[in-house]
């Protein structure tokens, strides 16, 4: 192990300054896609989650099943393998996505069966008892949802979700793989340029800065809001 | 229709590429087994450490699994494969990535098996000291199985995001089950590989899913 080298290979100040340009602009590019990841993936599982509690008489058992059968596929998938199916293999079926849209796509799936699931938990959670109070006193099946279960419901889930949503957006890094211009792509592309892993390294730091404070906040959340039986 | 199934349900390319993905069916499992238990065993030290409250201990344990709980395991993985050998360090593929998913899983176990420690009644702890255990012997015989019941659903899901995450050691050149799939493909110039590949991790990890289910309607009945 060469020790003397760790300085001018892993801590090269003047070649991080001199990469930080690509750096940048690849936190932008990962930043942009957790934005989209977030937005869709987190909208799209509330929906979900809302179609398999309601009893309604226009949400039929095969949709249920069927969202079901979405969300444990998508929780039993790689994220990687799907990654690769619809980048590489959506264009066998002349789909073609640029690498943001098929990494925003694949994630926020993926984030959308998550979501689903806890919210799912989270209003089968909260006491029977309060629907019928508030269908007994003439609320409709959406204004109960809207305004008694849902904010209580996701109380209850914050923790939970904010942690799965963190994972995702950590996971979103893999999309260099398919060479999408993210911070690791651009970490590893000056790291070529420059012979040296510097920039990776403070690739590495960034990533760990930017998430050590949401990883903080997970166990504040969880140990405030624990939800005791 | 039929260009859709030829192109990612065709039984010629798979024939074809079979022996290719079970290589990498063969390591993806050596991957992952040897990967989920060094993570468990090194996680449960970490927390039974943790425990033990000493004063210079907590905060390097603290920090590691804030650090490694915070890094994404591919920029580990990558740190690990490609920026180690400059300081002569070189692992070989495997042994990269098996080390980067063990410490990296070992964080979020060492979580999780801490919370399951600390949810177990502090008079457990108590009586079994004052009953001449030591703290070993009160650790293995009278807290941690007690812990290890609590914290079973997140246990596996954890475990089910370490296995899913696994497959990222595909991109060091590791010949696991999805590097070879993406070999068949260019080769065969057909999807078929792929939609294999997810199929059988879909095979591997869907009883994992409905383990998490039957535990998650445990505690909902129990509640």
């Amino acid at each position: 192990m060469d020790i003397a080298g760790i300085g001018h290979y892993f801590f090269n100040l003047d070649i991080i300054g001199k990469s930080m340009n690509l750096l940048l602009s690849g936190l932008l590019v990962t930043l942009q896609v957790a934005f989209f990841v977030i937005l869709i993936g987190f909208s799209t599982g509330l929906i979900l989650a809302l179609l398999t509690t309601v009893r309604m008489k226009y949400v039929g058992k095969t949709l249920k099943i069927l969202i079901r059968i979405y969300v444990d596929v998508l929780r039993a998938s790689p994220y990687l393998v799907l990654l690769s199916l619809v980048y590489f293999g959506l264009p066998f079926a002349g789909i073609n996505f640029s690498t943001f849209w098929a990494t925003v796509i694949t994630f926020s799936a993926c984030l959308s069966a998550f979501i689903e699931e806890n919210i799912r938990a989270g209003i089968e959670a909260v006491d029977s008892g309060q629907t019928e109070a508030s269908r007994s006193l003439g609320l409709s099946a959406f204004q109960t949802m809207f305004n008694v279960v849902l904010p209580q419901a996701l109380r209850i889930s914050i923790p939970t979700l904010t942690n799965r949503t963190v994972a995702i957006t950590k996971a979103l890094s893999m999309a260099s793989a398919i060479a999408l211009p993210d911070l690791l792509k651009q970490a590893r592309h000056a790291q070529g340029i420059f012979a040296n892993p510097s920039p990776l390294i403070a690739a590495a730091a960034i990533y760990i800065l930017l998430f050590f404070p949401f990883v903080r906040l997970i166990m504040f959340l969880e140990k405030r809001w624990r939800y005791d039986h | 229709m039929t260009g859709f199934a030829e192109n990612f349900f065709n039984t010629e390319v798979i024939a074809r590429s079979s022996h290719l993905l079970f290589i990498g069916l063969i390591t993806t499992f050596k991957l992952v087994i040897l990967s989920v238990i060094i993570a468990m065993i090194l996680g449960l030290l970490l927390a039974v450490l943790r425990n033990a409250n000493r004063r210079w201990l907590n905060p390097i344990i603290i920090a590691y699994t804030d650090i490694l709980r915070s890094c994404p395991i591919i920029v580990l993985l990558m740190l690990i494969y490609y920026a180690l050998p400059f300081i002569n360090i070189k692992l070989p593929a495997i042994g990269a990535a098996i080390f980067a998913i063990s410490i990296n899983g070992s964080a979020y176990y060492a979580e999780i098996f801490r919370s399951g420690i600390e949810a177990v009644s502090r008079g457990q702890h108590e009586a079994s000291r004052s009953l001449g255990l030591s703290y070993i012997q009160t650790m293995i015989n009278v807290i941690l199985p007690q812990a290890f019941r609590i914290v079973l659903p997140p246990l596996t899901t954890n475990t089910l995001e370490l296995i899913k995450g696994s497959a990222v050691a595909s991109t060091v050149a590791l010949s696991d089950l999805l590097r070879q799939a993406m070999q068949a493909q260019s080769m065969t110039m057909n999807a078929t590989p792929l939609v294999v590949a997810l199929i059988v991790y879909l095979i591997l990890l869907i009883p994992l899913v409905q383990l998490i289910h039957y535990f998650e309607d445990k505690s909902k009945a129990e509640a």
